[in-house]
C-alpha cells in the first residue's frame, strides 16, 4: 500500500541514494517535564492542567527539533505526552479501569489496566498530538501507536471470554484511530507489538488484527509493524503475510545473530533495520553504525532499507539518545555516498 | 470428614508505600536488586512489609500464614540469585509473562546457604513455608560448575533440602513446581524430577505441597510424581482443569490435595460461592475418593496483582473455605 519512499526525501537530500533514516518512536523526557508532571498531581500546588498542558507543547515542540537538528528524515515528537505504551491508551479507551501497580521486574512497575466491560473508542487517542508535531515541523511525521494484541496482552481481561476477542475488538478502535489520523494529514503509522515476542505461537492472531487495522486505510498511507526482544525464527517468513509496507526490528542488541533468519525467505516487505542498541549507554561509532547499516543490504536492497534505533530510546540519558540519533544519520549519509560512489559490497548492495 | 485450608503459594504482591520506599532505597536496575546483604534500611522496609501483609492474611481468616517472599526480587529463583556460589547475570524471561529476573549462574558448590530460613525466622505468625520445587529452579537456572543436568538436578535438590531443613516449625511446606508443567521433564528426567522432590520432602516434619501451575503436567511426568512420599499435589484448575482432572481419575493423588481455584494473574475478584463450586467440582469429578485435606489456594503466586484486588481475593478464598468446611 506504498507508494513509494521517495516522498520522504528530504529537498536538500544530496546523495542519489535515499536510506530513510528514522526512529521507533519515545524518547527521553527533560527532567522539567517530570518535575512540572509532579506539580500538577500535587493538590498543595497552584500548577495547574493548563500549565502543564503549557509543558507538554513545549517539550514536545524541543523534542520534535531535536530529531530535526539530529537529522532524521522523518521525525516523532518522542512521545512526550505519553506516559507509557500501554497505560496512555487504555486511560483513554472506555471500558478500562486501574487499579494500582503491579511488577514487572525488581522495583519497576506498571499500571496495568483491567478490561472490565466492552473497550470502545472514548476519549481521543492521537490526533492532538500528531497535528500539534505537524505545525512545529516540515519533516515527514511517523505515528507509533501501541497494536491491539499487545494491549489486549499487557491488561487484565475481565470481561472477553479469551484475549483474541478482545484484541480484534482493540483492533477495530486502532482502525479507528488511523482513519482520524489520516483524515488529519498522517502518512505514516508504526503498529508497535513487542508482545509478540513474548508469545509468538500467536502470529495469526496479530495477522488478523493487523487486516482489521488496515481495513479501508488508504494506499499511500505507510504502515509499519515494529517488533523488538524476541526469537524471530518462530515469527519468519509468516509474518510477510501481514499487510504492511515495512518492519521494524531490533537486531543490533543481539548483534545481528538473528539476520539469517531473514535471508532464508526473500524478505518481500521494507526492513527498518534497528542499527543501534536502545538499551546500551555507550553511544556507537559512525564506524560502527556503518557497518550495522550495511548488514541490512544482506536482506533488502537498499532503497528498500529503513534505518532506525532498536527500539525507543526513552530508557537512556538524553545526551545519550541525542548522539546514537546524530550518528546514525551520519552513517547513514556515508553509506549513501559510498553507495552513490560504488563501493559497497555487501548483498543486495553489491549490483 | 473433609478439612478444608484457605491458603496461598505465597509471592504477594508490596504493599504500595513498600515499592515506593523499596524503589528510592534500592533503585531500578538489575544491580540494585536484593543481595542477602540489604542495609539496615531496607531490611526495616522489609520488616514492616512483611507485618502488613500477615496481619491482612490473618484479618481475611487464612487458615495457613506465609511470609509473603517479598524480598524475593527474582521471584522462584531467589534462593539461588542470593547465593554465595551463583553469579546473576541479565534480565531474561520469567516463563511466558512480561515479568523478568536475574539469570541465575551456578558457578561453584552450592553448600547450604540460610536465607530463606532466617526470613521465616523474622516473621513471627507464619505456619506455612514456600520454596521453589528443585526441577523448577533447575529449569530457572544456569549451570557452569556441575556439567551435566542430572548432576546440576541433584546439587539443586540437595541444596533446597539443607534450606528446608533449617526452616522453623511449620505447619506446611509448599513447593512450587511450574517448570513441571510449562518444561515437562523427558525420559529419566522425570523419574529424576520426582526423586529430587522426594528429598526436599524429606528434609521437613511439615506437611510437605507440591504445587504445580499454568497448565497440567503431561501424564508420564505425574505418574512419577505420585512416587514422591508427599502429602499432596497441588493443581491449576484455573487454567487447565480438564487435564488436571483427568490425571486425577486415571493417576489417582494423594490423600490430600492443593486445588488452585482462584486466578492469581486476573484482577477479576471471585466471589466465594464460584470459589467454593470450583472445589466442589473436583469432589464431584474424583467420587471414589474422600480427601483428608483440601488445600484451596490461588493458582499461582499473587504478586501480578494490584494490592486491592490481591487483598479482596484473599477474602474470598477465605470464606469459600468456610462454605466448603460447613
Amino acid at each position: 500500500m506504498t507508494d513509494g519512499r521517495e516522498r520522504f526525501r528530504p529537498p536538500d537530500h544530496d546523495n542519489d541514494h535515499f536510506l530513510m533514516t528514522t526512529v521507533v518512536g519515545s524518547y527521553p523526557k527533560p527532567k522539567w517535564l517530570n518535575r512540572a508532571k509532579d506539580l500538577a498531581e500535587d493538590d498543595d500546588h497552584d500548577f495547574d492542567d493548563d500549565q502543564l498542558e503549557e509543558a507538554l507543547d513545549d517539550a514536545a515542540r524541543l523534542i520534535t527539533d531535536e530529531h530535526v537538528r539530529a537529522g532524521l528524515d522523518v521525525v516523532v515528537d518522542g512521545e512526550m505526552r505519553r506516559n507509557e505504551m500501554v497505560e496512555y491508551f487504555a486511560h483513554r479507551i472506555d471500558g478500562y479501569e486501574f487499579n494500582g501497580r503491579v511488577k514487572v521486574w525488581g522495583h519497576n512497575y506498571f499500571d496495568k489496566p483491567s478490561v472490565v466491560e466492552a473497550v470502545s473508542y472514548g476519549e481521543e487517542w492521537l490526533v492532538d498530538e500528531y497535528e500539534f508535531t505537524a505545525g512545529v515541523t516540515d519533516r515527514p511525521i511517523k505515528v507509533p501507536i501501541t497494536g491491539p494484541y499487545t494491549l489486549a496482552s499487557w491488561s487484565f481481561n475481565e470481561h472477553y471470554d479469551d484475549d483474541e476477542g478482545l484484541a480484534y475488538e482493540l483492533a477495530d478502535l486502532v482502525n479507528e484511530e488511523i482513519g482520524r489520523l489520516v483524515d488529519a494529514g498522517a502518512t505514516y503509522i508504526q503498529i508497535d507489538e513487542p508482545a509478540l515476542a513474548t508469545t509468538p505461537d500467536d502470529h495469526a492472531i496479530v495477522g488478523e488484527c493487523l487486516d482489521r487495522i488496515v481495513d479501508d486505510v488508504p494506499e499511500h498511507v505507510r504502515v509499519g509493524l515494529h517488533v523488538c526482544y524476541g526469537d524471530y525464527f518462530r515469527i519468519y517468513p509468516e509474518i510477510l503475510e501481514y499487510p504492511v509496507d515495512e518492519f521494524d526490528l531490533e537486531l543490533c542488541n543481539g548483534q545481528y545473530e538473528q539476520l539469517d533468519v531473514f535471508t532464508e525467505h526473500d524478505f518481500t516487505a521494507d526492513l527498518a533495520l534497528g542499527v543501534v542498541d536502545a538499551h546500551t549507554a555507550e553511544v556507537e561509532s559512525v564506524e560502527q553504525i556503518v557497518e550495522n547499516i550495511k548488514r541490512g543490504f544482506e536482506v533488502v536492497p537498499p532503497e528498500r532499507l529503513t534505518v532506525s534505533p532498536d527500539c525507543g530510546l526513552k530508557l537512556l540519558p538524553r545526551e545519550v539518545a541525542y548522539g546514537k540519533m546524530e550518528n546514525m544519520v551520519q552513517a547513514a549519509r556515508q553509506v549513501e555516498a559510498e553507495l552513490d560512489a560504488g563501493e559497497v559490497d555487501v548483498g543486495f548492495a553489491r549490483d | 470428614m473433609t478439612e478444608a485450608i484457605a491458603t496461598t503459594p505465597g509471592l504477594f504482591p508490596l504493599p504500595d508505600w513498600a515499592k515506593e520506599e523499596l524503589a528510592d532505597l534500592k533503585g531500578h536496575q538489575k544491580g540494585d536488586l536484593i543481595s542477602g546483604s540489604e542495609s539496615g534500611e531496607v531490611v526495616e522496609v522489609y520488616e514492616r512489609a512483611r507485618s502488613e501483609v500477615i496481619e491482612r492474611q490473618q484479618a481475611a481468616g487464612l487458615d495457613r500464614i506465609v511470609e509473603g517472599q517479598l524480598r524475593w526480587d527474582d521471584m522462584l529463583a531467589h534462593p539461588l540469585a542470593v547465593h554465595d556460589s551463583v553469579e546473576t547475570r541479565g534480565i531474561v524471561r520469567y516463563y511466558d509473562n512480561n515479568n523478568f529476573y536475574r539469570e541465575p549462574v551456578v558457578a561453584g558448590d552450592l553448600g547450604y546457604d540460610g536465607d530463606v530460613a532466617a526470613e521465616l525466622d523474622a516473621a513471627a505468625g507464619v505456619d506455612q513455608a514456600v520454596l521453589p520445587g528443585p526441577y523448577s529452579l533447575s529449569e530457572l537456572a544456569t549451570d557452569d560448575h556441575y556439567g551435566d543436568e542430572a548432576a546440576f538436578l541433584d546439587a539443586v535438590a540437595g541444596f533446597l533440602a539443607g534450606e528446608a531443613d533449617a526452616l522453623p516449625d511449620v505447619e506446611t511446606l509448599f513447593l512450587l513446581e511450574p517448570s513441571l508443567v510449562t518444561d515437562p521433564p523427558g525420559d529419566d528426567e522425570d523419574r529424576r524430577a520426582s526423586a529430587a522432590i522426594d528429598r526436599v520432602a524429606g528434609a521437613v516434619e511439615a506437611d510437605v505441597v507440591v504445587h504445580t501451575y499454568w497448565g497440567a503436567i503431561p501424564e508420564k511426568p505425574y505418574a512419577h510424581l505420585m512416587d514422591a512420599d508427599v502429602d499432596a499435589v497441588g493443581f491449576d484448575f484455573v487454567s487447565d482443569h480438564e487435564t488436571n482432572i483427568y490425571n486425577i481419575q486415571e493417576y489417582g493423588t494423594k490423600d490430600a490435595i492443593g486445588l488452585g481455584v482462584v486466578d492469581g494473574q486476573n484482577t477479576l475478584v471471585e466471589t466465594p460461592d464460584e470459589i467454593a463450586e470450583r472445589v466442589e467440582w473436583v469432589r464431584e469429578n474424583v467420587p471414589a475418593q474422600e480427601f483428608e485435606t483440601i488445600y484451596a489456594t490461588p493458582n499461582t503466586g499473587l504478586f501480578f496483582l494490584p494490592v486491592n484486588k490481591f487483598e479482596a481475593k484473599l477474602e474470598a478464598l477465605a470464606a469459600a473455605a468456610e462454605e466448603v468446611s460447613a
